[in-house]
């Protein structure tokens, strides 16, 4: 049986296909990705490139003649004649890359963390574990504003809009850790006894071995669902990041700063411009938490 | 977002209101209560409603009593300008106001701090001739001299040695003093309270001289900055403040057509502009190593050029702005026509010009941006930023709230910004002096451009001693003539004014955009 065959028979892929909710999910997501992906070739106009921007342009509402330039935006522009749907598509790109990003970086940090405090136990857990409790008594999102705000500080002016992006991933990775630590100490705590951990010491396996070779794929699990609504949340925490100023600079609008943009024209009718944005983040981060949510409920033994 | 704006908006309402509160939102805060350390319109409103100058303006611009009852030229000696002070004056703490206060407080606006000196520049000595006379000597005859006290607070001499306050808090190196956060001022509100960027409460004067003389309808003002325009809009739809001074452009007609509200409309004396350091050989942000792009004459022209203030009026502004050819609105002594048309030449002549100047593969170099002080000034700059692009220049936006953004100005940290500015004096040679002036101890404080030569200096300088008004009108002519080819600046537009309130509070818009609420009634 091939590799595919055996995929498309597995519990897993039979509990999807019997889920409209998660296909419908997936397919919402997997629309936006290769949107956001393809983004250079679907997108109309680049509205990274300020030189490319007709003023004259601003405000055009949707699917309606510019009546200085003529021209027409399947969403409208914006306030500075950035078409909508362009800038949608690669705002789309830097929301899912710093959200990836960080997710990864929050679970590199905390699946090392957890896996060690777990299997060692005692002190390393304790400092661990005490670390991960100060971190939780903040606000993610403080923490978040916290790393930018050095980080903006520290940066040379003339990088800070490249830099940028990077220092989102960095705040929303370091803010994000505790979660998967938790969760992988408890399920490594669990497991560290069981005979097989035993066998594998017996056989004179160094400790970081048994960790990533023994244990690490047996607590992988629950971290996929963690890392699956982590992305909804790192999402939403650029996109708020964003929206208070202090994300992706206006010239490189992230979804997030879109938003910022359009809330100003709220209550002068000018509605496109926050809303294809809005709706484009809700659509994004409900689906990848739909996702997350059925993937939870599929591997947990206990709800099935 | 809509919930979140009205979220926001409904905090800044907790205490309720009297009847005579006026709430009063604009963008931005007051930088400082320190009257000397700030040259700047939004801190000499605040101030205003505290502190008071010898002479102030009307809403038409004519010179009006304030501390000083009368003022004229010496009979017997044209250098010297003799002021009498109006008697019967107490300070907030109940100390009489004197000709000492006077000669205290411009001579610490004559101090190394200060960010006033340029107004002052022409006077060498301030005498008190009795307890309520006051002389000033300049260096030569000076007949504008009144038109530059409009702005200058009088302090209480005792009241600032008490608080360690004699020296002028030194705002651009990020001090804080007793006189930046406590006042004790003339005017007809005493300080209440003070949260610099979040709310300050300023209650009405019981000894305050003018009672009788103006409505004094406010007895209480709240005072909230709202950074946020939608925000904004939201809280004076919602009721929850009473005058805004800032309409965002684009919601002119929605509080006008909301029940109650009305928006009252002039325009402002205020030009915007950007500026570029042209005096380094060398920029920091830029992407040569070892030139300034800026210092060639042409690459200023092609910006000059590439600069479509039409459409910056037309989309940003929606129409509220009058776009400009020179940095002073037609108030001012010095603007004509033909100075203020608007500069000439396509795209393609910019885009020529700057392969003439060798930069043809254009170059990179930051802007720095107020996002709190002007109307649309962060999108204005993104608009510029997209139409430099055009001429090959690269720019990197850098737009931070004004508490942030004027001491790169002040402090020269700066190599490409934007910059407005309002003339209270009416006439060009306070344009000249803080922008124009090369930077010296005494004047050229707001010129980050380091723009400045030996010639112009001179004319400039010659101004203030000029009485033959046709020769001193020539000279300004000629200044602003050799501003124009030298193309020292970037004029955009000169500002509109929008203040929302309610039908009920009745206000004469100011063109300094200087409310004074004194001067306000209440239905």
């Amino acid at each position: 049986m091939s590799r595919m065959a055996r995929a498309w028979d597995s519990d897993l892929a039979y509990g999807f296909r019997r889920s409209p909710l998660a296909v419908l999910s997936l397919a919402v997501l997997l629309m936006l990705v290769a949107g956001a992906v393809l983004a250079p070739l679907v997108a109309p106009t680049d509205p990274f490139d300020p030189a490319s921007l007709d003023l004259m342009n601003g405000f055009t509402p949707p699917l309606t003649e510019n009546e200085f330039t003529g021209e027409r935006f399947l969403l409208g522009t914006d306030d500075q004649g950035r078409d909508v749907f362009s800038a949608i598509l690669f705002g789309m790109r830097i929301s899912l890359m710093v959200g990836v990003l960080a997710v990864m970086l929050a679970m590199v940090i905390g699946v090392s963390l957890g896996l060690v405090a777990g299997f060692r136990g005692g002190l390393v857990d304790s400092v661990v574990m005490r670390a991960a409790d100060v971190q939780l008594t903040f606000p993610a999102i403080l923490v978040a504003m916290l790393i930018f705000g050095v980080a903006k500080g520290i940066t040379p002016v003339e990088y800070r809009d490249q830099m940028a992006i990077w220092v989102l991933v960095l705040a929303i990775g370091f803010s994000d850790w505790v979660q998967f630590a938790r969760v992988v100490r408890g399920a490594t705590m669990v497991e560290r006894d069981k005979d097989y951990v035993q066998a594998a010491r017996l056989t004179g396996r160094g400790s970081l071995s048994i960790m990533l070779r023994h244990v690490l794929p047996n607590v992988l699990s629950p971290v996929l669902v963690i890392a699956t609504i982590s992305l909804a949340l790192a999402i939403i925490a650029e996109a708020t990041l964003s929206f208070l100023g202090v994300g992706a600079p206006p010239t490189q609008p992230s979804l997030g700063t879109l938003i910022r943009i359009g809330q100003d024209f709220l209550f002068s009718g000018e509605w496109w411009i926050l809303a294809f944005p809005a709706a484009t983040l809700l659509a994004l981060a409900l689906s990848v938490n739909l996702l997350g949510d059925w993937l939870r409920d599929t591997l947990n033994p206990r709800l099935k | 977002m809509r919930t979140l704006a009205l979220c926001a908006a409904t905090i800044l309402t907790a205490a309720p209101a009297a009847a005579e509160t006026l709430r009063w939102a604009r963008a931005g805060d007051g930088l400082t209560l320190d009257p000397h350390a700030q040259n700047e319109g939004g801190t000499h409103t605040l101030n205003h409603q505290i502190y008071e100058p010898l002479v102030l303006r009307d809403t038409d611009g004519e010179l009006v009593p304030a501390l000083a009852t009368e003022w004229e030229v010496s009979e017997d000696d044209p250098t010297v300008w003799r002021f009498t002070l109006r008697e019967g004056v107490t300070f907030h703490d109940g100390a009489a106001f004197t000709a000492e206060d006077v000669v205290f407080s411009f001579e610490r606006a004559l101090s190394d701090n200060s960010a006033m000196k340029e107004l002052l520049g022409s006077i060498t000595e301030i005498r008190a001739v009795d307890e309520h006379m006051v002389e000033f000597v300049t260096d030569g005859p000076n007949p504008i001299l009144p038109s530059n006290f409009t702005n200058l607070l009088v302090m209480d001499s005792g009241w600032a040695e008490e608080n360690d306050a004699v020296e002028v808090q030194d705002f651009a190196g990020g001090e804080t003093t007793h006189a930046a956060m406590n006042a004790n001022g003339t005017g007809a509100y005493v300080v209440e309270s003070r949260e610099p960027d979040t709310r300050t409460v300023l209650t009405q004067f019981d000894g305050y001289w003018g009672q009788g003389e103006f409505p004094l309808d406010v007895t209480r003002i709240d005072f909230t900055p709202i950074q946020n325009p939608a925000t904004r809009i939201a809280a004076l739809l919602s009721g929850e403040v009473d005058f805004i001074q800032d309409v965002p452009v684009q919601d002119l007609s929605r509080v006008e057509g909301a029940g109650g509200l009305v928006v009252r409309t002039a325009p402002q004396n205020r030009s915007i502009f950007f500026g570029m350091e042209q005096g380094k050989d060398d920029l920091e942000t830029d992407s040569i190593e070892g030139e300034n792009p800026f210092a060639d004459v042409r690459v200023r022209r092609a910006m000059n050029m590439a600069v479509d203030r039409q459409a910056i009026q037309r989309i940003v502004m929606r129409g509220q702005s009058d776009p400009a050819g020179m940095i002073a609105p037609p108030f001012v002594n010095g603007w004509s026509e033909a100075l203020d048309a608007l500069p000439e030449g396509s795209l393609e002549e910019a885009q020529a010009l700057m392969e003439e100047a060798g930069y043809g593969d254009g170059f990179r170099v930051q802007m720095d941006c107020p996002n709190d002080r002007y109307v649309n000034d962060e999108a204005i700059c993104q608009a510029v930023v997209g139409m430099m692009g055009r001429i090959g220049i690269t720019v990197a936006l850098n737009a931070v709230p004004k508490a942030q953004f004027f001491p790169l100005v002040t402090g020269d940290d700066t190599e490409f910004y934007l910059v407005g500015w309002g003339v209270p004096t009416f006439d060009s040679e306070y344009v000249f002096n803080f922008l124009v002036h090369s930077r010296t101890g005494d004047r050229g404080s707001w010129n980050a451009t380091g723009y400045g030569n030996a010639e112009v200096d001179g004319m400039i300088e010659s101004l203030s001693s000029e009485i033959d008004e046709g020769a001193r009108d020539a000279t300004i002519e000629a200044i602003w003539e050799r501003m124009a080819e030298d193309v020292v600046y970037l004029p955009l537009h000169n500002q509109v004014l929008n203040w929302g309130m309610r039908e009920s509070v009745e206000a004469e818009v100011d063109p300094e955009d200087q409310p004074k609420f004194k001067r306000f009634s209440l239905q």
